[in-house]
C-alpha cells in the first residue's frame, strides 16, 4: 500500500478548556513529503507537531501513522485509547527538533546523541557511536563531538539536536520552529543541515517555521494555519504566488513587510 | 564561603583540640567525648543514608506513583515532618516494644532520625526533580524513553546537582539532631559531657571541647557537600540550555 498516507490526522481537535486551539484537523502528509507549516501565533500550529509527537494529548479524532493508528489501538474490530507500550511502538519512526534545543546539559554532544540508542534501542556502545560519528560529521561537528551543550553556539547546538533525533533512524523529522531562538547569523547554518536532510534521506518532514524564503525553496507543500485551522493548503510556488484567502493574504503581507 | 575558608576554619578547629589536649583541665575529658564523638558520627552516616533513600523514594512515590503509593508517601512525609524528632524516638524506643517490636537503641537513634530527615529531604528532591526544565522531558519522550530511562539518566542527574546544597543543611540538622539520643541510653558525645559534666562540674573545658568537636563534624559535611556539588556540577553549571 504505497498510496497509504505517513501520517494523518483525521477530525482532530485539541481543546484547552473553551478554548479550542485545533478544529477538527484533517491533514495528510505523504510518504517523503515536506510540509511547511506557517501562521500567526496561536494558530495551532505548533500543537499539530506536538501532538504527533504524543507530547499533547488529544481531545477527538484519530491520529494515524503509516496506517496505524498512534493515539488509539485496534481492540476487537474498535479504536480505543492508546496505553503506553502501543504509543512507544509507534512513536518510534519519529523524532523531533525543539525550538530551544533541549540538549542534555550534562551530556556531552556525543553522549547526547548515544544515549537513547543505546537505553531504548539497546544498541551496543561501539555502534551507536559510529553512527553517532557519522551523523556529527554530517552535520559539521566532529570536532564538537566531547564538548558539553553550554561550551556550543546556538546554531551547533541545535545541530548536535538534529542529529540527536536522527541518531534513532526516523521515517519522520519534526522540526518546531528550530531557527527562532538563534541568532540570525547562525540560522543559515541549520538551515543549510535541513536542506541535506531532505536531499540525502528519505525522511517524511514537517517544520513550522517562520522563515517564508525557507518554506518557499524546500517544502513541497505549504499550509496556512489561522483560528485553529487549516486556511489555506498548496505548492509553495502557488501558494506564495497567488494566495486565494483573504487571511493569508494578510499574513504573507505582514510578515514579507517585516522583512 | 568559600571552600578554602572552610578548610582553614576546619584544620583551626582541629589544630585548637589538639593544643587543648595538651592542658591538664582538658586531656582528661578528650578521650571520653572522643568517644562519644564516633559513636555520633556513626549514627549521622547511617541516618545520612536512610533519609536520602527515604527521601528519593517517597519523593518519587508522589510524584509518579498510583494512587496509593502516593497516599503512602504523602503519609509518611506530613507525619515524620509535623511531629518533634523527640517524640519519634521515644515512640520507637518505648511505645513499639508494647506492641512487641523491641529494636536495640542504635537502630532506633539511626531510624528515627534517618525518617524525621527523610520526610524534610522528600520535599527538596521533589523541588529538584519539579526544576529540571520541561523540555528536558519532551526531548527524552522524543527519544522515545520510558519514564525510568527518562529519570534516570536524564532528570535525576540535573536534579541532583540542585539537590545538594538543601540536603547539606538537612545532614548538618541531622548531626545535631543525634544529642536527642542520648535519652534513649546511647552514650553519644552530648551525653558523655553532660555525664562528665555532672560528676566534675568541669563545665568550661568539657563544653568548650564538645562544642569544638561538633564544628568539627559539621564543617567536614559542610566541606565534602561542596566538593560534591563542585563535581556534580561540572559541565552543567556552565549555563543551562533553556
Amino acid at each position: 500500500m504505497t498510496d497509504r498516507p505517513m501520517v494523518r490526522f483525521e477530525k482532530v481537535s485539541k481543546r484547552y478548556g473553551p478554548l479550542t486551539v485545533l478544529d477538527s484537523l484533517e491533514l495528510d502528509i505523504a510518504r517523503n513529503e515536506k510540509v511547511a507549516i506557517i501562521g500567526p501565533s496561536g494558530s495551532g500550529k505548533t500543537t499539530v507537531l506536538r501532538m504527533l509527537m504524543t507530547l499533547e494529548a488529544i481531545d477527538d479524532g484519530v491520529i494515524w501513522v503509516e496506517g496505524e493508528p498512534l493515539t488509539h489501538m485496534e481492540r476487537n474490530g474498535k479504536l480505543i485509547p492508546a496505553d503506553r507500550a502501543h504509543i512507544r511502538k509507534i512513536r518510534a519512526k519519529i523524532g523531533m527538533v525543539f525550538q530551544s534545543f533541549n540538549l542534555f546539559p550534562h551530556m556531552t554532544a556525543m553522549a547526547n546523541c548515544i544515549e537513547a540508542p543505546i537505553t531504548v534501542l539497546g544498541m551496543s556502545r561501539k555502534e551507536a557511536e559510529e553512527r553517532a560519528a557519522g551523523l556529527l560529521e554530517m552535520v559539521g561537528l566532529s570536532q564538537k563531538k566531547e564538548h558539553y551543550p553550554a561550551q556550543l553556539s546556538g546554531g551547533q547546538q541545535q545541530r548536535v539536536a538534529i542529529a540527536r533525533a536522527l541518531a534513532m533512524r526516523p521515517k519522520i523529522m519534526l522540526f518546531d520552529e528550530v531557527t527562532s531562538a538563534l541568532d540570525p547569523e547562525l540560522v543559515g547554518e541549520v538551515l543549510q543541515v535541513i536542506r541535506r536532510l531532505g536531499s540525502e534521506h528519505d525522511l517524511t518532514m514537517l517544520m513550522v517555521t517562520h522563515q517564508m524564503g525557507f518554506a518557499k525553496e524546500f517544502a513541497d507543500r505549504v499550509c496556512f494555519f489561522s483560528q485553529g485551522k487549516i486556511c489555506e493548503q498548496g505548492p509553495p510556488k502557488a501558494f506564495f504566488g497567488n494566495p486565494q484567502n483573504e487571511r493569508t493574504k494578510q499574513f504573507l503581507h505582514a510578515v514579507l513587510e517585516a522583512g | 564561603m568559600g571552600i578554602r575558608t572552610l578548610i582553614v576554619m576546619l584544620v583551626a578547629s582541629i589544630l585548637l583540640i589538639a593544643y587543648l589536649a595538651t592542658r591538664d583541665t582538658y586531656s582528661l575529658f578528650l578521650p571520653g567525648l572522643l568517644q562519644g564523638a564516633v559513636l555520633t558520627a556513626e549514627i549521622t552516616v547511617l541516618g545520612c543514608l536512610l533519609a536520602v533513600a527515604m527521601a528519593v523514594l517517597s519523593a518519587l512515590g508522589k510524584l509518579y506513583g498510583p494512587a496509593p503509593l502516593r497516599w503512602l508517601a504523602n503519609l509518611y512525609i506530613e507525619i515524620f515532618r509535623g511531629t518533634s524528632a523527640l517524640v519519634q524516638l521515644f515512640w520507637l524506643f518505648f511505645v513499639l516494644p508494647q506492641f512487641g517490636v523491641s529494636l536495640e537503641p542504635f537502630a532506633v537513634a539511626v531510624l528515627g532520625l534517618g525518617l524525621n530527615i527523610g520526610a524534610y529531604g522528600a520535599e527538596c528532591v521533589r523541588g529538584a526533580i519539579q526544576s529540571v526544565a520541561r523540555g528536558q522531558w519532551e526531548a527524552a519522550t522524543a527519544l522515545n524513553m520510558t519514564r525510568l530511562q527518562m529519570l534516570r539518566r536524564i532528570i535525576l542527574p540535573q536534579a541532583f546537582v540542585a539537590m545538594i546544597p538543601p540536603w547539606g543543611n538537612l545532614f548538618i540538622e541531622l548531626l545535631k539532631s543525634t544529642a536527642l539520643v542520648s535519652l534513649i541510653t546511647l552514650s553519644d558525645l552530648a551525653f558523655k559531657a553532660q555525664q562528665m559534666n555532672q560528676t566534675t562540674m568541669k563545665t568550661i573545658p568539657i563544653f568548650t571541647l564538645v562544642l569544638l568537636i561538633y564544628l568539627v563534624l559539621s564543617l567536614l559535611i559542610t566541606i565534602g557537600m561542596r566538593l560534591l556539588e563542585q563535581r556534580a556540577a561540572k559541565g552543567l553549571a556552565r549555563g543551562r540550555t533553556a
